[in-house]
């Protein structure tokens, strides 16, 4: 299904991410980890529970409401 | 043969049975998680004198402008072990699931240490979550490592899945209490005798260690016990002598345990038969 709202790229939207809600003006989630400064970081990203590949960052449009996770490698057991 | 011939190490300890994942041979049969330790140095020291070729990590939320992911990746590269993420945290199949896939795409392995909590207490695994993120899992291409409760009906279904390693716990996480249900280790241990079998969680000393290797579990994965120790890297030391230990006396084969007390002393020629403690006994009719 087609979503409009996607088509406007010039305006800010409210999305969450990690956890903290953020105004963020960029179009893609490529966009918005050069926005958080981790464009170059090893993180790998979900967009509402769904795993977003490197690769198909740059074309992964977001949305108001948007919940993006960026994970990193941590210490775990 | 000459007696006169010293004996090689070679020959007083063979060297135990190689322990394969999914194709990939290891030299370890302790498997340590890398959390917890008062510090990154004696994290690195305490992995090392583990012995252990495989350590688990997890997947956190980065920080904007943050590099901790990748500090942490390059302290633990440096250790040249296997990396084998978890999915700590998550509670349904599908976090479980996402979890894994970006574990895959961070660490380029297809191995998952695959958790599904059902409970905060208890941190027990969510058998029906972990059944169903096991089938999806495999489905996509990963190598699984179930933790799991030790429920022969569940390794049955992992099994049947398509997990080749089961990984159930001996203990709840952290409790350091050691084997709680033996008699269904050795069960899972019966009815698989080929598939690895790893007791993961719970396990608080060297001797619980040494028992799940005793009992034929292949390996053991744990973390508290060994960071939280005064001396984690001198504790790494001791779980990896009792770990060999275990496995020798396995592979060596054990006694079965016995209601009924056997002398080890030959008893033919004890002299003094007739005698009792405070003169002669009764004589034979």
């Amino acid at each position: 299904m087609a979503d409009t709202r996607n088509r406007t790229t010039d305006r800010v939207r409210e999305i969450t991410v990690n956890g903290r809600l953020t105004r963020t003006a960029a179009q893609t989630l490529a966009e918005l980890l050069v926005e958080q400064d981790l464009g170059e970081g090893r993180v790998a990203t979900a967009i509402n529970g769904d795993f977003v590949a490197e690769r198909a960052r740059a074309g992964k449009l977001l949305r108001d409401g948007d919940t993006v996770e960026i994970l990193s490698v941590r210490q775990g057991g | 043969m000459n007696q006169t011939e010293p004996i090689r190490p070679s020959q007083r300890v063979p060297a135990p049975e190689p322990l394969t994942f999914y194709g990939e041979t290891v030299g370890s049969r302790l498997l340590l998680g890398t959390a917890l330790y008062p510090s990154p140095h004696v994290m690195s020291e305490a992995v090392r004198a583990s012995g252990a070729e495989i350590v688990t990590v997890s997947l956190r939320r980065e920080q904007a402008r943050g590099r901790t992911g990748q500090r942490f990746l390059d302290l633990i590269r440096a250790l040249s072990v296997r990396l084998l993420p978890n999915t700590a945290g998550c509670r349904t199949a599908r976090e479980a699931v996402t979890t894994a896939e970006m574990a895959r795409e961070l660490l380029d392995t297809d191995w998952i240490k695959l958790e599904v909590i059902a409970n905060d207490d208890t941190l027990q695994p969510d058998v029906f979550g972990l059944a169903e993120a096991a089938e999806e899992l495999v489905k996509r291409g990963f190598k699984v490592f179930p933790y799991m409760t030790e429920d022969l009906s569940l390794a049955d279904r992992l099994i049947a899945a398509g997990c080749r390693v089961l990984m159930p716990w001996g203990a709840p996480i952290g409790t350091g209490r050691g084997l709680q249900n033996p008699h269904a280790l050795k069960t899972l241990r019966a009815y698989y005798p080929d598939v690895p079998i790893v007791v993961d969680a719970g396990i608080g000393a060297p001797s619980h260690a040494a028992q799940a290797l005793e009992m034929g579990c292949d390996a053991v994965l744990l973390n508290t016990a060994v960071a939280r120790a005064q001396d984690p890297v001198r504790m790494a030391a001791a779980f990896a002598g009792a770990i060999a230990a275990g496995r020798s006396a396995y592979e060596a084969g054990l006694i079965p345990p016995s209601d009924r007390a056997q002398p080890s002393t030959p008893v033919a020629g004890t002299p003094f038969f007739d005698l009792g403690p405070t003169g002669p006994g009764p004589k034979p009719r």
